[in-house]
């Protein structure tokens, strides 16, 4: 199964530039990740550490990761469209987050974010069209569409990726969360996303976990977890998997997914692997199973696999 | 003088004609299924109703807009392609379309056809826009509900299409077409389904003197005695985070832009859509007959008062949203 690549998505939450610059020196040097997205995709005014950019981009490549830039989810101001032009300026591939990004990269190779409505085989060949030469599928997508997508990703040259871990973003918004939970404007949020690291979870009135925010983002409160079905994934031809960076041992999600996918775990130990890294928060696998998100279903997935 | 075009919604033939009546200078329908973003039991159009709608709206010299403005199922595109064959066939003067994919369908298959951009395809910047006019024609975009009044003004200086925007009803506090929160309690997808918050997975409970409210296995809101209980759609839910309870996301309230509409006039928007083709023929009566008498005092230079559709907002509550940009 060596065929299969891992790409380390962006990181969503707004940690200490100290921090992220640990994080990403220990998955340069320890994590079996083949790529990485790096950048700022959830809020523009989190601009403390982008200065380190450079450094966390040499840092990856000596140690023979693909680097890839995502771009905002959310474009609305002229510095948010100058920042989004920008990303085309540093001779890297670009993983596009919205519309402002794929028209901006109209011509050249790029690729897509799973924040991208791409939900059908039509609006996949009018990107392939475009240059679109790698898509991370959006993870609120059933297998059954999935499957669609990867064959025709295949038929059209685009490479196919699936988001099989973490808290997957489920909206954005112009709002700030955080700051409205806070009592601030956002004009004024004191970057209050930046106390959770791993988002703030919201709670029903029953006590029950919801969802987490993240600043203007919304997350699932449960971290998806496919590793369960990686073998229906790759069944569909789909060789990539993306991981998204949460505050727990990432090297260890990576170490674990990677020896599944090499075959030297099997899934069932790899899902209380992982469940083991992660305590206090359940798993979700229901989006992939063409159920509510939140639920996670036991075992493969029927009519998926041969 | 400038003016706006007024658009309103439709949920079945008896709006339609409360709307035409009421000053309406174009209405928006969709058909009876998974096409539009409305598609709730009892609502839309049939293919005969569709036809009709065309020619009561156009012998009253108004325009048709039919929405199909969901995203198509990859495998079976068939019943998008269909509405979109259909739509034309009726005669709608444009039609509102979200999906890249069905975009390009439309644009090849009916080179004639106007086509306008949903809200739900959520473009809010000059280079997205202009990507849908030079890809497929769009001669008209329909704002997400994200940007403030001044966006708005710079954005129209920028684009060669038309803007249409949202200025009264149920408003999404996230960027629509986007929007998974539905997705994840119930597994049906607004998106792809047509469905926000879909009724039949809403439960009301009563707790002792107390009324819950729920989608799916989540508790949206629990009402106190004599609180009136509120429909559970997620994003204007009671939770609790960080040790507060709140309306984390909006308050059970509803976009009222009519104390806006000079300023709308100003900033080079083309027209101003009414939400709410769940709505009765009642409902659409007033807050039409309500906004073109703002639009008509507008033109004249004055100020509408948007107290006068309090009644009809949720919660009795209205708000003018991002175009204040105290909301984000």
């Amino acid at each position: 199964m060596t065929d299969c690549k891992l790409t380390l998505g962006p990181l969503l939450y707004h940690w200490p530039t100290e921090r992220k610059l640990d994080f990403y020196r220990r998955i340069a040097a320890e994590a079996p990740v083949d790529t990485v997205v790096l950048g700022e995709v959830v809020c523009p005014k989190r601009t403390a550490g982008e200065e380190i950019l450079p450094e966390l981009i040499a840092l990856l490549q000596a140690a023979g990761k693909e680097v890839v830039l995502g771009s905002l989810a959310l474009v609305m101001q002229p510095r948010e469209r100058h920042a989004t032009a920008d990303l085309l300026e540093l001779d890297l591939p670009v993983e596009a987050g919205d519309g402002t990004a794929l028209a901006l990269l109209r011509g050249r190779p790029h690729h897509a974010g799973p924040l991208l409505p791409v939900a059908n085989e039509g609006t996949l060949a009018m990107l392939a069209g475009q240059g679109l030469r790698r898509i991370c599928f959006a993870g609120e997508l059933p297998g059954s569409t999935v499957a669609v997508l990867a064959a025709e990703a295949a038929r059209l040259g685009v490479e196919a990726e699936a988001f099989v871990f973490g808290r997957l973003p489920l909206a954005i918004s112009a709002r700030c969360y955080h700051a409205r939970n806070h009592g601030l404007a956002k004009d004024g949020c004191q970057f209050v996303c930046g106390e959770d690291p791993d988002g703030l979870v919201v709670d029903t009135l029953d006590g029950m976990p919801f969802v987490a925010i993240n600043g203007v983002q919304t997350q699932t409160h449960s971290y998806v977890d496919l590793v369960g079905d990686l073998a229906a994934l790759r069944a569909m031809g789909i060789h990539r998997f993306r991981l998204s960076p949460q505050d727990l041992d990432m090297v260890a999600v990576a170490r674990t997914v990677r020896a599944t996918l090499d075959g030297q775990i099997d899934p069932e130990e790899a899902a209380e692997r992982l469940q083991d890294l992660t305590p206090d928060t359940d798993h979700s696998n229901g989006f992939f199973h063409g159920l509510e998100g939140r639920v996670q279903v036991a075992g493969r997935s029927p009519g998926l696999v041969e | 003088m400038p003016t706006l075009e007024l658009v309103c919604p439709a949920g079945t033939p008896a709006a339609l004609d409360a709307a035409l009546e009421a000053g309406a200078d174009t209405v928006y329908c969709g058909f009876r299924d998974e096409t539009n973003a409305r598609n709730f039991p009892g609502l839309n159009f049939s293919r005969p109703e569709m036809r009709d709608a065309a020619r009561r709206v156009h012998a009253a010299g108004k325009d048709l807009l039919i929405a199909i403005n969901t995203f198509p199922r990859a495998g079976n595109p068939g019943p998008w392609h269909k509405a979109v064959d259909d739509a034309v066939d009726a005669g709608a003067d444009a039609i509102i379309l979200a999906d890249i994919g069905l975009l390009a369908y439309a644009a090849k298959t009916h080179p004639g056809q106007r086509l306008h951009l949903s809200v739900q395809a959520a473009a809010s910047t000059p280079e997205a826009i202009r990507w849908y006019h030079a890809c497929f024609g769009v001669r008209r975009v329909v704002l997400p509900r994200v940007l403030t009044l001044a966006e708005i003004a710079a954005l129209n200086s920028e684009i060669p299409v038309e803007t249409e925007v949202f200025a009264f009803g149920g408003m999404c506090v996230m960027a629509e077409g986007r929007c998974q929160l539905s997705t994840y309690v119930t597994g049906q997808s607004p998106n792809s389904h047509g469905v926000c918050s879909p009724a039949s997975h809403v439960r009301y409970e009563e707790r002792g003197s107390c009324m819950v409210s729920r989608l799916g296995d989540i508790t949206v809101n629990i009402y106190g005695e004599g609180e009136p209980a509120g429909y559970p759609t997620l994003c204007k839910g009671r939770f609790a985070a960080n040790g507060r309870t709140s309306y984390l996301f909006e308050d059970p309230i509803s976009l009222n832009a009519a104390g806006q509409i000079p300023e709308l006039m100003q900033a080079g928007v083309t027209a101003l859509k009414i939400e709410g083709r769940q709505r009765g023929k009642a409902y659409v009566a007033k807050v039409v007959a309500e906004f073109r008498r703002a639009i008509d005092l507008a033109v004249q230079g004055q100020r509408p008062d948007p107290a006068a559709l309090a009644a009809q907002a949720e919660g009795q509550r209205q708000t003018a949203g991002a175009y204040d940009r105290r909301w984000r």
